[in-house]
């Protein structure tokens, strides 16, 4: 003791002579790595079982090794092309080689039917043109090889195809994007905008974007004054009609969707009531599902309590004094509420706001059971690249485009409103 | 109720099959259910069970190669035998997502003709067996509609036969009835349809009806959107309606005029644990007097020519199965089969332009 | 008279006026049970209140009763559907009459001879048949046993990691909690695709282990954000307390932390498990026929063969649902109860 304190007599020591403060920073280390290792196995956890997945695909959108795969050696001769006019002999021969190689291996997901395909997105009908060729190229066994190629297929003397084969031999590719970004590239190799008769992901991006806009607003509009009244009315009585809102919350989204069909349907409730009240006659039945109406209608109706939750949770805690306040010092009943107790209930409309657009704009069943045609969401055309038509790349791609959107609405919610804000009933 | 039967008939099959043997193996099949799958489960399943006294597990799509190709690729097959489309299976095989299938393995015909010649020509593939014929046809309620329609046209013809319209969501079959209904005769639809104005033509037609289609995605539903009086009248896979006809006294009417016909084959995905079973399965089910069997459940015509004599009445009832063929002459007055290379090469781009064309 | 009455004998005359006009019953019923509740609920307002201003009040209750209506009806008008003895999807004219014979329990019945090889057998036979048959119990079965261990799993995880968050000492805590939440905000499309694809790279896909593992994946932000708002209300002062006492750590869990913050662990138990129980996007792009859960087996019911079925299976459902938000709300009762033991 006497020595420490003869050495360095202004710092402070524990009983064990370590300084205190080296201590105490051991100590928070310490207790800092604890609560770290707590969090650790799901961390882990949610990083094999969700992020990896999740990158996994995103990097699927940018790399697609197909064409390389099926022809190696032409993939890296082809590079040296300068894209006028067919590639040289030597270049042909390896395409030539590698062709019938692939089609002697068959090797899953290598085959020149997967090279067909890829192709044929960006030149379509091609795709025979590769399969067929394929199979007559077998008896070819000398050169010239550029020759043969073009007896079996005048189409093989065009520029375009080998332009296009040399980017696409290129792994790390653009393309996808181009694509769900309604462009492609020309002939020349040039970005261009796709045909409009083609064009569908741009205008479905906005779509997506104004539908979940206007059920977000819709959610607001009927949340504001149930949650107000929830918020002013004795605490018995507002857990009861609590019950009117978490119900609906806790309820399969498939009964929700299920019920409103057997509600908005033409032979639906509504549609009777309006035939038995003589509204409309009996083959002017209402079409309100299987549309943008039933869509809106439904996700309203599915996404409200997320709505009412955080405007009431902010709203309760408004002092009612407050608004006695601004009236008796002579505010009309809407000054008041627009100059006090609105900017009061702003947190939670930002919550509540921020929360359900992000989650309307990644819906997927919802639309896919009661959209119709004109419903149908982004997500619903991602589904269909990746279970349907097989374009995962382009899946990939759109899903990325999304997944961007909704992280830069996460990291805005963090900001504004804070995810320890988040709270459910 | 139709699900429901088939059901219980496919759970018997697994029955019986485990009362048969105790180690026995079990293969999966793939079909598109409701009355279609019934039919094979009646006329391949069952007997093939009984015969090895192996386990089958019947399982429903909606077509398409996506599940096998994750599945091949994921090298984690679980489907042994799947029902396919031709130009999917063309697709799938080309691939390199299904195992070559060797002819020699198919059963002679009854007759002794060799498979090779037996089968209809074009519906042996190097990785595909074709068992029916089947088609696409429109089809109305003839209690709903009394003068009804005839000709595609009339299907496309909202004046003079007002009310929504049954249509598969998707490119195929629809844009050859577009153009069939536009006046091009059924012989020359794909001749129109490689040019670009065809295309324009086939879309423009489509156009016209747009606003009242319905559109359907399983075969099952079509019938139901009938009965359900939700459509006028709907495209249709032609077995499905006389289904709804024979075996539920639905007052359906088909018309023949304009349809796209297609084979169904049955393909094995690359990699399957159970290929011997499956292979086994394919050959005894794509058999003279197998093939016979099912059309008397469904109305598909046999792939096979030996077949055809023995297709007799419907199971149950007295109705010749003849004349409620795709094949039967009468029917093919104007009709075409549907162009695999064509669908081949351009499904992609056509789906791709039928999406937006659909959402805008 | 106070100008409340006024508003009862306005609303008696405009009954009798419906009544007199529409001369149904039916209508009159709706006309009183929705214009009617808010008059209900109106209390008297302030003495120097006008008639402007009781018709506000008025009309803003009659606009909340109208969104409640909107929430609550869906819910409600699926269960004297699910007992149409009709195929159809709306009310028959004998269900309105109340006639029994428009009534009955074929489709509850239908969700348990679906699929079956014999209905009609009878005795241990028939039980058998319907527990390894019966579509609906199959996939009932599903459900359960995939929600039951994700829930376990993502409670586990869940409440561990929610221990360390709500450390003070923790670092990069903004950072990590946004992480663990960010499956309840990433599209479940693109969720699902994901695994769909690595799963499949791995052998996961098809098998109850992949489900299981994807609905953990998703149930988890639930438990976080149930825990760590317990945790937040808890005074860790208790701990220090429980360790001047000379307990040791597992014991100052079991016997202080545990007790505290288990109806937080509860309720968000719950939450995983409905969400595992209500998923489908995932299943739809992982799962085998094998692993059909419920929501699967309704969405393709409604994608093709609609059915009343689906209402008796919705209905079922829906009373889970309340059994589910009754437990929840008896544990928020316990969890305010106890905070008002510790001191703010």
């Amino acid at each position: 003791m006497q020595d420490s304190s003869t050495t360095t007599p202004e710092t402070l020591v524990t009983a064990d002579g370590v300084p205190l403060k080296q201590k105490l920073i051991q100590s928070t280390r310490r207790a800092r790595l604890r609560a770290l290792l707590l969090t650790l196995p799901l961390v882990i956890f949610i990083i094999v079982s969700f992020m990896i997945p999740i990158g996994q695909m995103l990097l699927r959108s940018v790399h697609n090794d197909t064409a390389s795969s099926v022809l190696p050696n032409f993939a890296i001769a082809i590079q040296d092309w300068d894209e006028q006019g067919l590639p040289p002999e030597e270049t042909i021969k390896l395409f030539v080689l590698d062709m019938q190689e692939a089609r002697k291996k068959r090797e899953i997901g290598r085959t020149v039917g997967n090279l067909a395909t890829r192709i044929n997105y960006e030149i379509p009908g091609s795709r025979s043109l590769f399969t067929s060729s394929s199979r007559k190229l077998a008896r070819v066994t000398e050169g010239p090889y550029t020759e043969a190629l073009l007896d079996i297929n005048k189409k093989w003397d065009d520029p375009v195809l080998w332009r296009s084969l040399k980017r696409a031999t290129n792994d790390l590719t653009p393309y996808f994007y181009l694509a769900a970004l309604d462009m492609k590239y020309d002939g020349e190799g040039n970005i261009a905008e796709a045909d409009e008769l083609y064009q569908i992901y741009v205008s479905n991006f906005w779509k997506t974007l104004r539908l979940s806009a206007t059920i977000t607003f819709i959610c607001l509009v009927l949340a504001f004054p149930v949650s107000y009244l929830l918020s002013t009315l004795p605490l018995k009585t507002s857990n009861l009609l609590m019950i009117l809102v978490l119900l609906p919350f806790w309820t399969s989204l498939l009964v929700r969707t299920t019920a409103w069909i057997a509600i908005l349907q033409t032979e639906g409730i509504i549609n009777d009531i309006l035939v038995f009240i003589g509204l409309v006659g009996e083959d002017g039945r209402v079409q309100m599902i299987y549309n943008q109406t039933g869509t809106i209608i439904a996700m309203v109706h599915i996404l409200l309590p997320f709505m009412i939750l955080p405007l009431f949770s902010v709203m309760k805690t408004i002092p009612p004094s407050y608004m006695r306040a601004a009236s008796s010092m002579g505010a009309k009943t809407f000054t008041a509420f627009r100059r006090v107790y609105f900017p009061l209930t702003l947190p939670g409309i930002a919550a509540g706001t921020l929360l359900v657009f992000i989650l309307a704009i990644g819906y997927y069943i919802t639309p896919a059971l009661v959209g119709g045609e004109d419903g149908l969401l982004i997500s619903n055309l991602i589904a269909y690249h990746i279970q349907k038509s097989l374009n995962w790349s382009l899946g990939a791609a759109l899903g990325t485009l999304l997944l961007a959107i909704v992280l830069i609405l996460y990291w805005l919610y963090n900001k504004i409103v804070g995810i320890e804000k988040l709270s459910f009933g | 109720m139709k699900i429901k039967h088939f059901l219980a008939t496919s759970a018997l099959t697994a029955g019986l099959a485990l009362a048969a043997s105790a180690q026995a193996g079990e293969i999966t099949v793939v079909s598109w259910g409701g009355a279609y799958t019934k039919s094979q489960v009646e006329a391949y399943h069952k007997p093939w069970v009984e015969k090895t006294g192996n386990k089958i597990v019947s399982e429903d799509y909606n077509g398409g190669i996506a599940e096998i190709k994750a599945q091949v690729e994921a090298g984690n097959v679980t489907w042994d035998i799947v029902d396919v489309e031709l130009s999917d299976a063309i697709r799938a095989c080309d691939e390199g997502l299904l195992e070559t299938i060797d002819p020699g393995i198919l059963p002679a015909g009854a007759d002794g003709t060799p498979a090779e010649q037996d089968f209809i020509e074009g519906t042996l593939h190097e990785c595909a067996v074709a068992n029916i014929v089947w088609t696409t046809i429109f089809a109305y309620d003839s209690s709903k509609i009394s003068d009804g329609p005839t000709t595609m046209a009339d299907f496309f013809d909202l004046e003079k036969f007002p009310g929504k319209r049954g249509l598969r969501k998707g490119a195929k079959v629809n844009l050859e009835f577009a153009l069939i209904a536009d006046g091009v005769p059924a012989a020359d639809v794909y001749g129109v349809l490689e040019t670009p104005e065809g295309i324009d033509r086939a879309f423009a037609k489509l156009d016209t009806i747009k606003d009242q289609v319905v559109w359907w995605e399983a075969g099952a539903q079509p019938p139901q959107l009938l009965a359900d009086g939700e459509v006028a009248m709907t495209t249709a896979y032609n077995g499905r309606i006389f289904n709804a006809v024979a075996g539920e006294d639905k007052p359906f009417e088909i018309v023949w005029d304009g349809h796209v016909w297609d084979l169904d084959l049955w393909v094995i995905p690359k990699g399957t644990p159970n290929k011997d079973l499956a292979m086994d399965f394919l050959a005894f089910s794509t058999a003279t007097e197998q093939l016979a069997k099912q059309a008397s459940y469904i109305s598909y015509g046999p792939a096979r020519k030996s077949s055809s004599p023995l297709v007799g009445k419907f199971h149950n009832k007295d109705i010749d199965m003849g004349p409620q063929m795709p094949t039967a002459p009468e029917n093919l007055t104007n009709a075409v089969q549907n162009n695999f290379d064509f669908w081949a090469d351009n499904a992609d781009q056509l789906n791709e332009r039928f999406n937006a064309w659909l959402t805008n | 008279m106070t100008k409340l009455q006024t508003g009862y004998i306005i609303f008696a005359v405009l009954t009798a006026l419906v009544l007199l006009l529409t001369g149904s019953i039916a209508v009159t019923i709706g006309f009183v049970f929705l214009f009617g509740t808010p008059l209900f609920f109106m209390k008297p307002l302030p003495a120097y209140s006008t008639y402007l201003n009781y018709f506000n009040k008025y009309i803003f209750l009659l606009i909340c009763t109208f969104i409640f209506v909107f929430l609550i009806t869906p819910i409600l008008i699926i269960m004297p559907l699910s007992f149409n003895a009709e195929p159809y999807f709306t009310f028959t004219e004998g269900m309105l009459s109340f006639d029994p014979a428009a009534y009955s329990f074929r489709w509850y019945q239908d969700i348990f001879f679906n699929g079956m090889i014999d209905p009609a057998a009878t005795g241990a036979a028939w039980w058998s048949d319907m527990w390894n048959n019966a579509q609906w119990v199959r996939s009932t079965r599903n459900s359960f046993f995939i929600a039951i261990c994700s829930t376990l799993l993502a409670t586990g995880l869940g409440t561990l990691a929610a221990l360390g968050l709500s450390r003070a000492e923790m670092p990069y805590r903004a950072a990590i909690t946004s992480l663990l939440i960010s499956p309840m905000i990433v599209p479940l499309v693109i969720t699902a695709t994901g695994m769909f694809f690595f799963y499949s790279d791995v052998g996961l896909a098809k098998t109850y282990l992949g489900v299981i593992l994807a609905h953990t994946t998703l149930g988890i932000p639930f438990v976080i954000i149930t825990v760590t708002a317990t945790l937040s209300g808890f005074d860790r002062s208790l701990i220090r307390a429980a360790e001047n006492l000379g307990a040791d750590g597992w014991t100052t869990f079991r016997k202080v932390i545990m007790p505290l913050i288990l109806p937080g662990m509860i309720s968000g138990a719950l939450f995983a498990f409905i969400t595992s129980f209500d998923e489908v996007v995932a299943v739809l792009f992982i799962a085998d026929v094998e692993q059909r859960t419920i929501p699967r087996q309704m969405f393709s019911g409604i994608r093709e063969q609609i059915s009343p079925t689906i209402l008796a299976v919705a209905t079922v459902m829906v009373i889970l649902s309340i059994i589910l938000l009754g437990v929840l709300e008896l544990l928020r009762r316990r969890t305010e109860r106890l905070r008002g033991l510790t001191p703010a």
